[in-house]
């Protein structure tokens, strides 16, 4: 999906999928459904998508972004993995107060991640 | 009278309608606000994220199934040692005691919940109307960390 209003930066490397955000601010609900839409097509388009999701230009992000974290590491469950990588020290705090930390794999580089995928 | 000296105290009043610029807009006033005072990154962070979640909420859950053009109110105070943010909505209200705590094992896949426990998590205290439609969140400064 390359749409030019689109808010993700995709590209591949060693057969992951690998996806930034062009927003430093995750806060729009409007922005977080598209982005899920988004991150949910590139799902379905591959029969065991490795996706690597980067926080690398991402200063805030609001619990409607995690829930569709949340949403999109259930849908991968069933066929596919996913990886967090470079968060923010105080994202990643968050992501420990929620308990988020236990349900998500968060490497810390983009490097790390793609090495982890199985 | 003393020269330049700052103001003791920024309190706002703010109507706002369901409209991200707007939004935007309010939140930045309360960034500001906040520059102001000198407050620390960790302090801006925590606020903001307070301020983006109970107006989503606001809007979400208290005014669902009114007109989009009902206006929560914002009412902002930011002093030197403490920031108090109001916002009421013009829902039923709800109780907060009844919202399921997202951090159990059973709720830690549920995609939704998450925005009260994250303001009670970064405010320092919370107090809510009898109603429930309208909370009043305050951080109280501790420069301990940057």
């Amino acid at each position: 999906m390359a749409a030019s209003d689109s808010r993700l930066r995709v590209r591949k490397d060693s057969g992951v999928t690998i996806v930034e955000f062009v927003d430093r601010n995750i806060l729009d609900e409007a922005n977080i459904q598209m982005i899920g839409d988004e991150i949910t097509s590139l799902i379905e388009s591959e029969s065991s998508p490795k996706l690597l999701i980067s926080f690398a230009n991402v200063d805030h992000l609001s619990s409607a972004a995690l829930g569709t974290l949340i949403t999109i590491n259930n849908k991968l469950r069933q066929k596919g993995q996913l990886r967090l990588a470079n968060i923010d020290p105080q994202i990643y705090e968050v992501f420990v107060i929620t308990r988020l930390n236990n349900i998500f794999k968060i490497m810390p580089t983009t490097e790390d991640a793609i090495k982890s995928f199985g | 009278m003393p020269p330049s000296h700052g103001p003791e105290s920024i309190e706002r009043r703010i109507d706002l309608t369901n409209d991200r610029a707007l939004i935007h807009r309010a939140e930045t006033e309360v960034l500001g606000a906040l520059d102001q005072f000198g407050y620390p990154k960790a302090a801006k962070f925590a606020i903001r994220l307070a301020f983006e979640e109970a107006i989503t909420n606001a809007f979400k859950h208290g005014h669902k199934g009114l007109s989009a053009s009902a206006p929560v109110r914002v009412e902002l105070a930011v002093g030197p040692d403490q920031v108090s943010i109001a916002v009421e909505d013009q829902g039923p209200g709800f109780s907060p005691g009844d919202v399921p705590d997202p951090t159990l094992d059973e709720n830690l896949e549920v995609p939704t919940g998450r925005g009260l426990m994250l303001i009670r998590a970064y405010m320092t205290r919370l107090e809510f109307n009898d109603a429930g439609n309208r909370v009043r969140m305050v951080f109280e400064r501790n420069d301990t960390s940057e």
